[in-house]
């Protein structure tokens, strides 16, 4: 190919106070090629992005573009050496015109002043370029997520990139969009472009992609091409074992005669799931399996109350529930532990025990406070029962490591003595031995006789645990599986047929 | 409790400060007389002073712990007043309808501003800056815009009498500030406000009641501030609409900063608050009696606003730490800082 | 590749009357404006005429140039309360530079607006550098710049200089008996740059940016620390001209002059349909917001029976129609 790459990143390394997030990472990028990165949760591929693009500084290597070492400073000096990003979540802003969202930064001038109307021409001469036709005087926020997407990438075509970053540009399209902007990528490399193109999604990589760069851990796994280089191969590459999708780890339990506990008739919020039935068993652990944004979280959100349902009922222990809220569910026997720990489950300013016994004490009402002693008694249990490491109960919940700031929020639902526990992606962010420590908790719970519904990313989490499993694809339940079928390769198969309509 | 984690220490700290320096510099600052069963002195004025202040901070300590913010108690501290003189003058209502019918109406703006707040998730700075340019208009309109000047001995025990020799208006300022503390304590309503302001998503995810928290706690804040103009308005014996608790929300505020709850809502000190108050009272009442014109104590307010933003920012303490121990890497860009969070947590750090 | 897809936006303005969203608060700001004007007019013939016209031009010409700067720093999603005693201090400031110093005015009034520059872009660097919220860094310099103005004078200071005469005096005729004056002239010309500044320059455009997502702002390569600190020097900047204004009007300076000014000037900028959520909000709308303000003020004055109290309650209730209008405005554009 061509003799100088358009950019190599050589021995990269960074790390943050305390961590090494990239050690000795290798990445070439030719021109005219498109160059999947991947890895798992934390492998390092943002982080990588983000030294590239200016947002942090690399703390060791070199950098060179087009045989030049660069040192881009922030998101706008790497601009400036031709090198965007589109991010996953889209980064607009959304109450500005299409155009300006395109142009700000780098609008023409008449007279000094800013020449709005050569920036909607031009925004419009990209969108047309791209074979998007839109009123870009509208604000960016009126339109669908695809098109706000495809104005980010406007945005970086419009800064003449050598190098264009799609981080997870994906997750939020359907298949016709996707379609749309493959086309686009390919058109882009005709024309000499280098794009980086990071996805959750197999087929795409395989479709799309010439060359694919594993992270893991931090540490370049190696650079394959994409055809040398079968799916089960890659994946092993990615979790670092060798993946046997066929053996089953698990004993089979059937739930089928055990008691329903909850059972939602015809559930769905509008925008967030279509409509879906479910019941889980006293007892079981029901997975709900599927691809980021399919909807497993929306389906858990609206079975704890959190988002208001459209239609459907709820029915507990074959009581009906119309619009039930989180409190009420607390009070009705289930628990949350949601997915993003740090927004939506700890309060960092208050003490492990207050963590603790914060939802028991919601159960039990404003004016009816939980004695101190009692406090101690639970959360010196749970410290020991869980194995929180902790200098002791008074310690902010915020100077805990994630694992254990997870068994905080598990033994906050805990203490409700819950008859069904919803966790959402447990096991993310926290380091492998908390990870078993988590899932070895989910098994003895069940045997407890408390029903689980477990949501994880992690296919082969879901499989080890599950008794039951919905699998999910686009905001809809799209099959089950119990007992002996619940397979990663069931799975998968069944997210990967096509739908017959 | 430990010292060194103590929020009031430095409020304590301020307050010792400020009474030594007295002690140094002004003559007779801290001798107390006798006179007719009453103590007075620079002491006991501070005190007497500082009441209204103690009772609107109390409660704004509740709104601030939220993670929200009351400008209006100024002007409800006006109405509360406006209302009382109006009754007085306009009829002959028994004494305890003088207390408990301004009050009441005041607390219901407390619940307007609640509403605002917590149901329909307007910004509490803007929506109390409603009532704050309103409700003195409102004050206005009911003394008719001059200052209602009244003699009603039940009414003024509130602002001019005293109660073994101390002045009736500290006490019930303590008093309700002891009983707010209290309550919140012994019930969990402490708990969950802290929880609230420290994470809200949180806290509606384990069931709690967040809307109702936070209009209570408007509500209460808007019952201080009533009592607070009850006392200031049987103290000048008149209803002056234009300039009681003219600014009394600043005052508030920095006494809840100085207090040690932190501005952005969370963990929440009423004794620290108390003592920030007097911070503030012995501050103003010294720079009185060393015949500087008052005026300074802004100046004063001023550097003290910004002497406790830098001791609450996340940013200084960074910037601090980095001077002490040169050997950590270079300051993270903001943005870095930003994204430095989630990166962690995915790390697990 | 030869399909074009077309797409149609979805939002809430577009789909009503085909017109940007953006720009629904301020067209409601416009048409409250015509309603009370013309409710003025019906009731008092004498309201529509020149006269009263300019009228409001100047007696809210010192208010109206801040409230210009205000916009900006609401746009950006912040705040300044700092500004009413700027005007104070810049008053006091000026006349005792003018008539105890004797400095020349002009010398007097490009040291006031050094100081207002420095002063603001001094909040915003707190504001920036070191994460103070705004709102509690301008309620410091709220009390400092107060404080500061008794420092420089308890009382009043006449301003008496021919240079000052000549400017006060300076005026454009609109017609024999009207003209108009200095004040409401620079007035109109803060207006017109800030239109200038907001539409068409580099700074007003990432302003917008900030208030709309930082984050994004941070992303796109705009320079977000160095425009916050612009922002509250233009603010500064801006209050301390509405300083000398009130200074130059009134042929003195007073400590206490625009005390409580910072709430006018904040209603009269969210009654122009800025939203203080940031990101939306235009210098016509903060303009025909002052102009309400005006209408409220001189319909009751005209209307003899009403008390100058019930501006304040008005102003109020306006402000509460307004902020519940952008509440309802922002939770419907985020579905």
């Amino acid at each position: 190919m061509c003799a100088t790459p358009l950019l190599i990143m050589k021995n990269i390394s960074k790390s943050f106070p305390g961590v090494k997030a990239l050690e000795g990472v290798d990445f070439t990028l030719q021109s005219g090629e498109i160059h999947c990165l991947m890895g798992e949760n934390g492998a390092g591929k943002s982080t990588l992005i983000k030294l590239l693009t200016g947002v942090y500084r690399i703390s060791e290597g070199e950098m060179l573009l087009s045989g030049k070492p660069i040192h881009p400073r922030s998101p706008l000096d790497a601009q400036n050496m031709s090198i965007s990003t589109v991010y996953q979540e889209v980064n607009l802003l959304p109450n500005q015109s299409v155009a300006e969202n395109i142009c700000i930064g780098r609008v023409p001038r008449k007279f000094g002043l800013l020449d709005r109307k050569s920036m909607i021409r031009k925004a419009k001469e990209i969108l047309e370029w791209m074979n998007i036709d839109i009123d870009v005087t509208q604000p960016v926020s009126n339109y669908s997520l695809a098109i706000q997407q495809m104005v980010s990438i406007a945005r970086a075509l419009d800064i003449k990139s050598k190098i264009l970053i799609l981080d997870e540009p994906t997750s939020s399209l359907d298949t016709e969009e996707v379609e749309q902007l493959f086309k686009l990528m390919r058109k882009l490399k005709d024309e000499g472009m280098g794009i980086i193109f990071i996805t959750h999604f197999l087929d795409q990589v395989y479709e799309i992609s010439e060359k694919i760069t594993v992270l893991r851990n931090g540490k370049l796994v190696g650079e394959y091409t994409t055809e040398n280089l079968p799916r089960l191969k890659l994946i092993s590459k990615m979790i670092g074992k060798e993946f046997t999708s066929e053996h089953v780890k698990k004993e089979f339990r059937n739930t089928d005669s055990n008691p329903v506990l909850i059972n939602m008739e015809k559930g769905s919020v509008a925008n967030k799931i279509e409509e879906y039935d479910i019941k889980i068993r006293k007892g079981e652990v029901y997975g709900l399996a599927g691809l980021l944004g399919s909807g497993r979280t929306e389906l858990a959100r609206s079975l704890f109350g959190l988002d208001r349902l459209t239609t459907g009922e709820l029915w507990i222990n074959d009581e009906p529930h119309k619009g039930i809220r989180p409190i009420e569910a607390i009070r009705n026997g289930m628990g949350f532990c949601p997915e993003d720990r740090k927004e939506e489950a700890i309060i960092p300013d208050l003490s492990i025990s207050e963590n603790l016994v914060l939802a028991l004490q919601s159960r039990k009402g404003v004016f009816n406070k939980i004695k101190e002693s009692e406090i101690k008694e639970i959360v010196n249990h749970y410290i020991d029962a869980l194995s929180i490491k902790a200098t002791g109960p008074e310690q902010k919940i915020s100077t805990l490591s994630g694992g254990n700031q997870q068994k905080v929020i598990l033994a906050r639902w805990l203490a409700v003595n819950p008859s069904l526990l919803i966790l959402d992606e447990p096991t993310r962010g926290i380091d492998i031995g908390a990870k078993s420590e988590v899932m070895q908790m989910i098994k003895v719970l069940s045997k407890k006789e408390i029903s689980i519904l477990f949501i994880s990313s992690e296919l082969e989490e879901v499989t080890a645990v599950s008794d039951r499993i919905a699998i999910l694809k686009d905001r809809r339940i799209i099959g089950e599986q119990k007992g002996n079928s619940v397979t990663e390769r069931n799975i998968l198969n069944k997210i990967a047929e096509v739908p017959t309509l | 409790m430990n010292i060194k984690q103590s929020k009031e220490i430095w409020a304590f700290l301020a307050l010792s400060l400020i009474l030594l320096f007295n002690l140094i510099f002004t003559q007779g600052f801290f001798s107390i007389e006798i006179r007719d069963g009453r103590f007075y002195g620079s002491l006991i004025d501070i005190l007497n002073r500082a009441a209204p202040i103690i009772l609107t901070a109390t409660g704004m300590t509740l709104v601030i712990a939220t993670g929200g913010i009351d400008l209006s108690v100024g002007s409800l501290m006006a109405i509360s007043g406006a209302i009382a003189a109006v009754m007085i003058s306009n009829g002959d209502f028994p004494t305890i309808f003088l207390f408990v019918v301004p009050i009441i109406l005041t607390a219901l703006l407390g619940v307007w501003n609640g509403l605002l707040i917590g149901f329909r998730g307007i910004q509490p700075f803007i929506a109390t800056l409603i009532l704050m340019v309103s409700g003195r208009g409102i004050a206005q309109l009911l003394t008719g815009g001059q200052i209602l000047i009244f003699e009603h001995q039940g009414f003024e025990l509130l602002g001019r009498s005293y109660f073994l020799g101390f002045p009736v208006a500290v006490s019930v300022a303590l008093l309700m500030a002891l009983a707010i503390n209290l309550f919140v304590r012994k019930t969990a309503i402490g708990l969950f406000i802290e929880s609230i302001g420290g994470n809200s998503t949180a806290s509606r995810y384990v069931g709690i009641n967040d809307k109702m928290i936070k209009v209570s706690a408007y509500v209460v804040t808007a019952i201080c501030a009533a009592i607070a103009g009850l006392i200031m308005t049987g103290n000048i014996r008149g209803a002056d609409s234009s300039h009681i608790g003219l600014g009394m929300e600043l005052d508030a505020i920095l006494s809840v900063a100085i207090g040690g709850t932190v501005l952005e809502g969370g963990r929440f000190h009423i004794g620290g608050t108390i003592l920030g108050a007097l911070v503030i009272q012995s501050l103003t009442t010294t720079i009185l009696t060393l015949g500087v014109p008052v005026e300074i104590t802004q100046i004063m307010k001023a550097l003290v606003v910004v002497l406790v933003s830098f001791l609450q920012s996340e940013n200084v303490k960074e910037i601090f730490s980095q001077y002490f121990n040169p050997r950590k890497k270079a300051l993270l860009t903001p943005i870095e800082k930003q994204i430095d969070d989630s990166t962690k947590e995915v790390l697990n750090v | 590749m030869s399909e074009i897809n077309t797409f149609r936006p979805a939002g809430l303005g577009y789909r009503i009357f085909n017109i940007n969203k953006t720009y629904l608060p301020m067209i409601t700001t416009i048409i409250v404006f015509l309603i009370m004007y013309s409710f003025a007019c019906l009731s008092h013939p004498m309201f529509f005429s020149l006269r009263v016209f300019v009228n409001f031009l100047i007696s809210n010409s010192f208010m109206g140039i801040i409230a210009m700067g205000m916009t900006f720093v609401i746009i950006s999603g912040g705040i300044d309360l700092s500004v009413g005693s700027m005007v104070g201090f810049i008053s006091i400031f000026s006349a005792y530079l003018i008539t105890n110093l004797e400095i020349h005015p002009l010398s007097a009034i490009l040291i006031c607006l050094l100081f207002g520059a420095a002063f603001g872009y001094f909040q915003g660097f707190l504001i920036d550098r070191f994460g103070f919220a705004p709102f509690i860094c301008t309620l410091a310099g709220l009390f400092f710049l107060r404080g500061s103005a008794y420092v420089v004078s308890l009382e009043s200071i006449a301003i008496n200089h021919p240079t000052v005469d000549a400017i006060t005096a300076f005026a454009i005729p609109l017609s024999q008996k009207i003209s108009l004056p200095f004040t409401a002239l620079v007035y109109l010309i803060v207006f017109l740059i800030m239109l200038i500044l907001a539409g068409f320059s580099t700074f007003g455009r990432n302003v917008y940016a900030i208030g709309d997502n930082e984050n994004s702002a941070i992303l796109m390569g705009i320079p977000v620390s160095s425009t916050k600190r612009k922002i509250y020097m233009l603010s500064g900047i801006c209050s301390s001209l509405g300083g000398i204004v009130y200074a130059l009007y009134t042929f003195s300076g007073y400590a206490l002059a625009g005390s409580g000014l910072e709430l006018d000037v904040i209603a009269a900028v969210v009654i122009g349909g800025t939203m203080l959520t940031g990101g939306i909000g235009f210098p016509v709308g903060t303009f025909v917001g002052v102009l309400i303000m005006g209408v409220i003020q001189t319909f009751i004055t005209f209307q003899g029976n009403l008390s100058s109290w019930w501006t304040k309650i008005m102003i109020g209730s306006l402000l509460f129609v307004f902020i519940l209008l952008q509440n309802i405005f922002s939770k419907t554009a985020h579905k």
